[in-house]
Parts: C-alpha cells; sequence; structure tokens
C-alpha cells in the first residue's frame, strides 16, 4: 500500500505532539479508541473562555493514516471557536490526507477525537473546582 | 556501508538462488518440451529433468521419488491433501483435526469442508509458545477421525510442533497425517519417516526456488495414501494432479532442494546466530519487547517481537528501507490483527505491535545489526507519540482503563 505524500509528511514530521497537564485551566482531553483494536488517539484541546481554540496538542497509537489524521487535526482546529471544530466532519480529512477507504475509520477517531475533548472541556468548565475524578475515557 | 532496501522478509517468499536459475534455464530457453510428449525427444528431455528433480526432493525429505506430486504451490497441495483425503475416505469417518495457528491454506480448506458438510473440524489449541499438545490430540481422535492436518513449523512465529510425537500418536490411532512444511523444508531437518509423515506439503520459493512451483508428498506404502483429486484432465502425476508439468518450475524446486540439503547445517547455525545478534540488539536498546513464539523451538531464522505501545504498521512505515511484516491489523487484508500471535493468550493489542523478521541465505550480519539500531530508533520517536507509553510510565493499568470504542 503506498501512502499519500500528506501522509508521509504528517507521519515523518507530526505536528503538535505531546501533551498538556490534564489538569491545567482551559484544557479539554479526549482519548479514544481502543489498544485491543489498534488505534487509541488523545486530542487535548487549550480552550479559552470564550471558546476559542488557543493550542492543540495529541499522541496517538495507531498506523500512520492515524497518525496523520490526528496531527493533521491539531493544526486544523487551531485558532477555530468550538462550535466550528465540532462541525468538523471525518470527510474532510480523508480528503486533505486523501485516505484510502480501509482507512476512513481513523478520520472518524480524528472527528471524535475533537469531540471527546471538547466534550471534556465543557464537562471541566461546568464542575470548576471540584474534579478530582479519574478521567481515562 | 550496507545496501538498502534490505530484505528481510523470507517467510513471505525467498528470492532466486542464482544457481537455481542456472538450472532452470536451458528449460525457459531450448528445452521447451512437455514432459508428457513420451514420443519425441524434447518430451524425454523435459521427463528427465522431471524426474531428476523428484530424486532430489525425496532425499531431501527421505521419501521415494515416485512420492512426489508436482502442484502449483504449497496452497493447492493442502487443499488437494486435505479435501482429497476426505473425499476419498468418506465412507470410513469425517472428522478432521487440525490446529488454530495454521496457514489459511489449511483452515480455510477445513472451512469449506465444513460448510459444504463434508466433514466436522477440531481446532486444537496452542500454548503460549505455539505449540500444539500431542495429548490435546490424543483425546481429540475419535473413530470418525480420517485426518490430522498440523503444519511443521509456523509461518508467523516460527514455532516448531512436536511433528515426531504427533506422527506417532497418528500411526497409533491409525489415522493420516497431513503435514505443511512449507516454511521448514530445506530450513530444518525433515524426513517422512523419522516424523511419521503421511502427506507433506512444500513450495519452491520458500527455499530460493522459483514462485508457483510446489509438491505433495503422498506415502506409497504402510499405509498407501489415496487421494480423490480436485483438478480433472489428462490424468498427470499418477491420476492425483492433471495438468502440464510446470518443468522449468520443478527443475529449480529440484536444484533448491538439492542445495538446501546440503548447505542445511552450515545454514542453520549461521541463521540462529544472526537470530540471536538481532534479538541481542534490539532487546539492549528497548525495554517492553516481546518475543512472540517459542524462545528455542523455532525456525532459525525466524525472529517474531511485539513492541508494546507501538503500531506495527506505524513501525513498517518508519523503517521503509527494511522489507519485514508485521502481524498490525492495518497490513492484513482483512483488517483483523493476526489470529495466530492472537491464539498465544497474549494480549490483543500485541497482535497490533507484531514485526516478523524473516532472516534467509542472503541476509548478513551487517545487516542484523543496521537492521537492530534503524528499528529501536524508530520505535523511541513512536513511544514518545504513543499516549499508551505515556500512561504505562505514568504507572496507569492500561487494562484498568475503560477505553471508548467506536
Amino acid at each position: 500500500m503506498a501512502y499519500s505524500s500528506k501522509v508521509m509528511s504528517h507521519y515523518t514530521n507530526p505536528r503538535n505532539v505531546g501533551s498538556f497537564g490534564k489538569d491545567e485551566a482551559g484544557v479539554g482531553t479526549g482519548i479514544v479508541g481502543a489498544p485491543e483494536c489498534g488505534d487509541v488517539m488523545k486530542l487535548q484541546l487549550k480552550i479559552s473562555d470564550e471558546g476559542v481554540i488557543e493550542d492543540a496538542r495529541f499522541k496517538t497509537f495507531g498506523c500512520g493514516s492515524a497518525i496523520a489524521s490526528s496531527s493533521y487535526v491539531t493544526e486544523l482546529v487551531k485558532g477555530k471557536k468550538i462550535e466550528e471544530a465540532l462541525a468538523i466532519k471525518n470527510s474532510l480529512i480523508v480528503q486533505e490526507l486523501n485516505l484510502p477507504p480501509v482507512k476512513i475509520h481513523c478520520s472518524v477517531l480524528a472527528e471524535d477525537a475533537i469531540k471527546a475533548a471538547i466534550s471534556d472541556w465543557q464537562k471541566r468548565k461546568g464542575e470548576k473546582g471540584s474534579n478530582k475524578k479519574e478521567e481515562a475515557a | 556501508m550496507v545496501k538498502l532496501p534490505i530484505y528481510m522478509d523470507n517467510h513471505a517468499t525467498t528470492p532466486l538462488d542464482p544457481r537455481v536459475l542456472d538450472a532452470m534455464m536451458p528449460y525457459l530457453t531450448s528445452k521447451f518440451g512437455n514432459a508428457a510428449s513420451r514420443n519425441h525427444g524434447f518430451g524425454w528431455e523435459a521427463e528427465e529433468a522431471v524426474d531428476k528433480a523428484r530424486g532430489q526432493i525425496a532425499t531431501l525429505i527421505n521419501a521415494k521419488p515416485k512420492e512426489i506430486i508436482f502442484t502449483s504451490g504449497a496452497t493447492e497441495s493442502d487443499n488437494l491433501a486435505i479435501k482429497g483425503v476426505v473425499e476419498f475416505y468418506k465412507e470410513k469417518g469425517n472428522h478432521v483435526i487440525t490446529c488454530v495457528t495454521e496457514h489459511k491454506a489449511v483452515i480455510d480448506s477445513c472451512k469449506a469442508l465444513e460448510r459444504t458438510g463434508k466433514a466436522t473440524v477440531t481446532y486444537l489449541p496452542v500454548d503460549k509458545h505455539g505449540m500444539v499438545d500431542p495429548e490435546d490430540l490424543r483425546n481429540a481422535i475419535t473413530d470418525k477421525t480420517v485426518l490430522i492436518t498440523i503444519m511443521f513449523a509456523n509461518n508467523e512465529i516460527g514455532t516448531l510442533h512436536p511433528v515426531v510425537e504427533i506422527g506417532k500418536i497418528a500411526k497409533e490411532k491409525g489415522v493420516i497425517f497431513h503435514c505443511d512444511a512449507t516454511q521448514a523444508v530445506g530450513h530444518v531437518p525433515v524426513d517422512v519417516e523419522r516424523c511419521g509423515i503421511d502427506l507433506l506439503s512444500l513450495t519452491a520459493h520458500k527455499l530460493y526456488g522459483p514462485k508457483g512451483a510446489g509438491a505433495l508428498y503422498v506415502r506409497s506404502r504402510a499405509p498407501r495414501v489415496r487421494l480423490t483429486p480436485i483438478i480433472d484432465g489428462g490424468g498427470h502425476e499418477r491420476g492425483m494432479r492433471s495438468g502440464t508439468l510446470n518443468v522449468p518450475g520443478i527443475v529449480g524446486l529440484g536444484a533448491a532442494c538439492e542445495i538446501a540439503g546440503k548447505e542445511m547445517a552450515e545454514e542453520m547455525a549461521r541463521l540462529t546466530d544472526l537470530r540471536h545478534r538481532l534479538q541481542a540488539g534490539v532487546f539492549e536498546r528497548l525495554d517492553d519487547v516481546i518475543l512472540n513464539g517459542h524462545p528455542t523451538e523455532r525456525l532459525p531464522g525466524n525472529l517474531n517481537l511485539s513492541f508494546a505501545y507501538v503500531e506495527g504498521e506505524s513501525l513498517l512505515m518508519g523503517i521503509s528501507d527494511i522489507a519485514v511484516s508485521s502481524g498490525s491489523a492495518c497490513t492484513s487484508a482483512t483488517l483483523e490483527p493476526s489470529y495466530v500471535i492472537r491464539a498465544l493468550g497474549t494480549d490483543d493489542e500485541l497482535a497490533h505491535s507484531s514485526i516478523r523478521f524473516g532472516l534467509g541465505r542472503f541476509n548478513t550480519g551487517e545487516e542484523v545489526d543496521y537492521v537492530a539500531e534503524r528499528v529501536a530508533k524508530e520505535v523511541v520517536r513512536l513511544r514518545e507519540m504513543s499516549p499508551l507509553y505515556e500512561m504505562a510510565k505514568e504507572g496507569i493499568d492500561l487494562k484498568s482503563v475503560e477505553w471508548r470504542r467506536e
């Protein structure tokens, strides 16, 4: 299987790899997928009180297309309002990275990671001050 | 400097040995006769070449030349052995015993027999090293059992089954024993008498011969094994496999067998050393690497490792100048991770993280050192990118986490 040049570019030179502190203010963490399925994505978004995504970090266990999808998403969401980020469809990722049909699930996972990270941020915002709960999921 | 790319996927296929090509060349050019032409010199020289190859193959596995039936490869040999025996002995019984880690050519032949109602099949489990327990086999045999089909060496993890014991049990119970020895012939000693094998599949391209040439050994006495052919036609190969013989391929298979037999002892020692060197080179650079398969009872050239927290296909991408393969779902046509590694009872994620290194005749120590270093470097890079590695380092038990599956 040949990879598209964009997948290769993100794979060899991934953007925004890393982590924010989970308890840091304004950080939403989304972890999607499962190890036994061969894909786990962790996407973290730093979101301002006004709901603008200021920064993003990812770590991904998965194939090259999964790594590329999450890397691309970190670039894509930066500067967007959360409503705009929530409107991102996986088809956009498929198109940008030229993913073949067997890799579409990687883009779905990346879309889900955005939603999970934002939902975590909203939850933490709501519960502000009283969350010592483990949030691995 | 090592020459790139490096081919280290010798369980998938092996390069053609130049000596084999030399032997084949006349039969690809001037000696083009049909081995079944009985009335002229073109046919006679082709037949002579085929007979020579029959002898070379028989010598390697301690069989008689007439017990060698030529096929297109091991998949066909497996199909013919399994379907042919079940059909021929249908009055006697309809039960087949195999093992969960067999090659798809065996598993899917068995599944086809189940689907068409021609046989019931028992799939024996394997232990954590991928070996069947001969006692499980003994207990699975019923008075309806007509065939035991268990491989000599596994193509993914290299584990060698206790074939001698399996053969003994088969004899004792009067059941035909088919052995898919595709990965073993030419690499480790295979002796159909010593192992009590009644049918044996092999193929040329796994032992430095050409693709498209294989054989099925069919025991001629004690017991005489009979088969119903799966291909009908001119009645070639004692009626068991019709079709004009692939003379150049067969000549290549014969030559490959002769070379393998002569060089086996030396080659086994050399490949075992290279494997240990590769394993040591990886283990001294990385932690959390798991050896899949048996620590000692394995093919000399097989090293199968799981690199925890790293997905196999992404690792292959990072070492694109090295040809190896992975048990990751992403590298398989079915999008399922390796059923062989999953059968070992380890975590499914280790199947996704597995890499098979297949060392062969043309690999060198220099290549092994390069591969160990290159793989380790890429694993370190990908672990830095892996949320699982991060969580494991934070002391989180990955099994206790409730994952969000889609």
